[in-house]
């Protein structure tokens, strides 16, 4: 029997206070695969990311979200990425008097720390820790002052992103939602940021990008690309797909969808 | 002796008590016999009792407070006033009594001692069983007693301050204090010594009903310098103790004091304290204030701010939790003009604790160029808890400069999801929000201190995730 899938959203039906946002969403990603989810704005990409995430105000409905096969949707957040699942936030939350390495320490500690067999769990050493945390920060080049900053508090759009990014690399999961990663970065820091993402991509994992534009997918390239009207998946293709859009917009494939 | 029935002491870990096997122990309630009984046990000069007589007219002539928290519960004559549980204060820790020893073990005091810190007085009900001062600070003048020795080895520095910052009828537990005061420290530091390591006084209430009322007075001369900790814990009881201190504090010209307080009484335990200091020119003040624990806590550390140049400031952090109330703040007096004062309250409040900010910041007519800031922060961890903030302002001159902010927020559920989301479950994450909150506070102590508020806040955590 062949391994099952890394990812797989079946028949996802969910949405937030009653309202059904996403309306029978399938979707496959294996190892070794970038994916590109585009859309306009309120097409339920976010909900899509929320929910794989586990947020806790959104409810599901109906369908399965499967993560190396198993069903995630009963476990929390928190057990979700401890599992090795990644999602880079759109808007990255301000948490005041975190300093990000405190923060990143904990992180790693409840990701990576392995049972001590006495309920407990063991700690990753602080020196290597630190010692970890600086490879992940020069391979990214970011500036040593980051650590002892406030986690996002201050930061500007591309240093938010970037945080995000140093995120990922120091928890090390294996599938990734990078949720509209471009947005609110000029050009410089959407390379920036892309170089960071390349780089820490491996064949081993996976990747979703969510974004409205062609212009991530120039620096990271997506083999699959899927498109979201009104909760659905409506058209899926290879890159060319990406490429149309950004030629004809997404009024073509509503006419085409609604028939 | 009779051993203790088992209390559940809860997330509490200091609520352990000893059986008691005193020196005196005084009956409970309070006339004049008792206060002259209390004076003359202590060999105090005539001048001292008449004091206390006189201070236990004011206490008895005022009403008990009916702003602030509720006092209705604490019943005066079901207090003890005066416990000696020793014979005499210690010089070394072997000259004090095994148990009373075992329990400051248990606190960590005599550990703290040998790494950082200059002198340490550990007071165990109404007395000092314990105190001691480096021999380089005290060759530098510098005196760390505790307060009955300095009456009896320096009577004239005492006649000459006390009360005078804190007069006895300033309020009815100043008055209480100045009637039964026993223990607490006296410090002074000579014209131009700066005492780099802290000096720490540890209180510690042992037995049921106990009211512990020890008196602090320090002085900081010409460009000297002090940093004063204090920490407190009690028994968990179902009846109350009652915790009522009086601290004064004259920095002269120049000086600078830093007074931090890291309370953590038993819930049962009414904490009814008045703090203020005079500061001179150029004088900064600095008070940090960690209230945990306690029944109820009505503290207000006050600067004076009396001449030009001085500065005073209050860091405080309180956090209530079930049945808890937090009555807390500070008071910035300016009389004086160029004066300047920062008031930094942070609170948190879970289950059914309440805090309250309750502040005043007073300029003097005359007092122009007064700067004054007040920030004030309420966080709530959930739906039943409560906090509300009462800033007074008394401005009578224009040329002033004053700012005031108040937030109240609860942890955000973006928060605990953004958190979670990295791996992190609910209650670390609950704590790391709540470590962040009070991060300005806790940044300003010494690492062992910090160290401890947050070990103490993580403890009345625990259990806060359902």
């Amino acid at each position: 029997m062949s391994e099952a899938p890394l990812f797989q959203v079946e028949n996802l039906h969910a949405g937030i206070e009653g309202e059904e946002i996403l309306k029978g969403v399938d979707l496959t990603i294996n190892r070794g695969e970038i994916h590109a989810l585009m859309g306009p704005n309120g097409s339920g990409k976010s909900t899509l990311a929320y929910i794989v995430a586990g947020h806790p105000n959104y409810e599901v409905f109906e369908g399965r979200v499967l993560y190396k096969g198993e069903n995630v949707l009963e476990l929390g957040a928190d057990e979700r990425a401890q599992l090795g699942m990644f999602l880079a936030f759109q808007y990255p939350t301000t948490i005041p008097g975190v300093s990000m390495a405190n923060f990143l320490r904990l992180a790693v500690n409840s990701v990576k720390g392995e049972d001590d067999g006495e309920g407990g769990k063991k700690r990753i050493a602080p020196r290597e820790f630190r010692k970890m945390l600086r490879e992940k920060m020069q391979m990214l080049n970011i500036d040593e002052s980051f650590a002892t900053r406030y986690l996002n508090e201050g930061f500007s759009g591309g240093e938010k992103k970037r945080a995000e990014i140093l995120q990922m690399a120091m928890l090390e999961p294996e599938f990734c939602i990078m949720d509209e990663t471009d947005s609110g970065l000029d050009i410089d820091a959407l390379r920036t940021v892309s170089e960071g993402v390349n780089k820490l991509y491996n064949d081993n994992m996976a990747m979703l990008l969510i974004t409205h534009y062609q212009r991530l997918l120039n620096h990271i390239k997506p083999q699959f690309v899927h498109v979201m009207l009104e909760g659905q998946i409506v058209q899926s293709g290879g890159p060319e797909l990406a490429e149309e859009l950004e030629a004809k917009g997404y009024d073509w494939l509503k006419e085409t969808a609604s028939v | 002796m009779v051993s203790k029935p088992d209390i559940d002491l809860g997330d509490y870990k200091y609520g352990f008590s000893d059986p008691e096997d005193y020196h005196f122990k005084s009956r409970k309630g309070l006339d004049e016999e008792m206060v002259t009984q209390i004076s003359d046990m202590k060999g105090e000069p005539e001048w001292m009792k008449e004091f206390r007589l006189k201070s236990l007219e004011y206490f008895q002539k005022r009403p008990t407070p009916t702003w602030g928290g509720d006092l209705s519960d604490l019943d005066y004559n079901d207090i003890y006033y005066y416990v000696r549980a020793a014979e005499s204060t210690g010089k070394t820790w072997d000259d004090v009594p095994e148990y009373i020893k075992n329990t400051f073990e248990k606190l960590g005091i005599p550990e703290a001692e040998q790494k950082f810190l200059a002198g340490v007085g550990a007071q165990y009900e109404s007395e000092v069983v314990y105190h001691s001062l480096r021999e380089d600070l005290e060759n530098q003048g510098v005196i760390f007693l505790d307060m009955d020795a300095a009456l009896k080895e320096h009577p004239e520095i005492v006649k000459q301050y006390m009360g005078t910052i804190i007069p006895p009828n300033d309020n009815k537990f100043a008055a209480l204090n100045s009637a039964v005061w026993s223990g607490g420290s006296f410090v002074y530091v000579p014209k131009g010594v700066k005492v780099e390591i802290p000096l720490q006084a540890y209180f510690r209430i042992n037995a049921e009903n106990m009211g512990q009322f020890e008196r602090t007075l320090i002085i900081v001369e010409e460009d000297a310098y002090v940093h004063y900790v204090e920490g407190c814990t009690a028994p968990t009881y179902t009846t109350n103790s009652l915790h009522s201190a009086v601290v004064e504090i004259i920095v002269k010209e120049g000086g600078r004091c830093r007074y931090t307080t890291i309370q953590n009484w038993s819930k049962n335990t009414y904490n009814l304290v008045t703090k203020r200091a005079a500061a001179y020119k150029n004088a900064t003040m600095e008070w940090v204030d960690g209230n945990l624990g306690s029944k109820l806590t009505m503290k207000y550390p006050a600067v004076w701010l009396m001449e030009p140049g001085a500065r005073g400031e209050v860091l405080s952090v309180a956090f209530a939790t079930d049945d808890m109330h937090q009555d807390a703040g500070a008071k910035m007096v300016h009389v004086a003009p160029n004066t300047s004062s920062q008031i930094i309250s942070k609170s948190i409040s879970k289950g059914t604790g309440r805090s309250t900010y309750r502040g005043l910041v007073k300029v003097h007519k005359g007092a122009s160029n007064v700067k004054a800031n007040v920030v004030c922060d309420a966080l709530l961890l959930d739906e039943s808890s409560r906090t509300d903030t009462y800033p007074y302002m008394e401005i009578e001159e224009e040329q002033v400069s004053i700012g005031h902010e108040a937030t109240v927020s609860k942890v955000a559920e973006e928060q605990l999801f953004y958190l979670q989301s990295r791996g992190v479950s609910e209650a670390d994450a609950m704590s790391m929000i709540v470590s962040g909150f009070i991060e300005p506070v806790a940044k300003e102590l010494p690492l062992e201190y910090a160290v401890e508020l947050n070990r103490l806040i993580q403890l009345e955590m625990e259990g806060s995730v359902g």
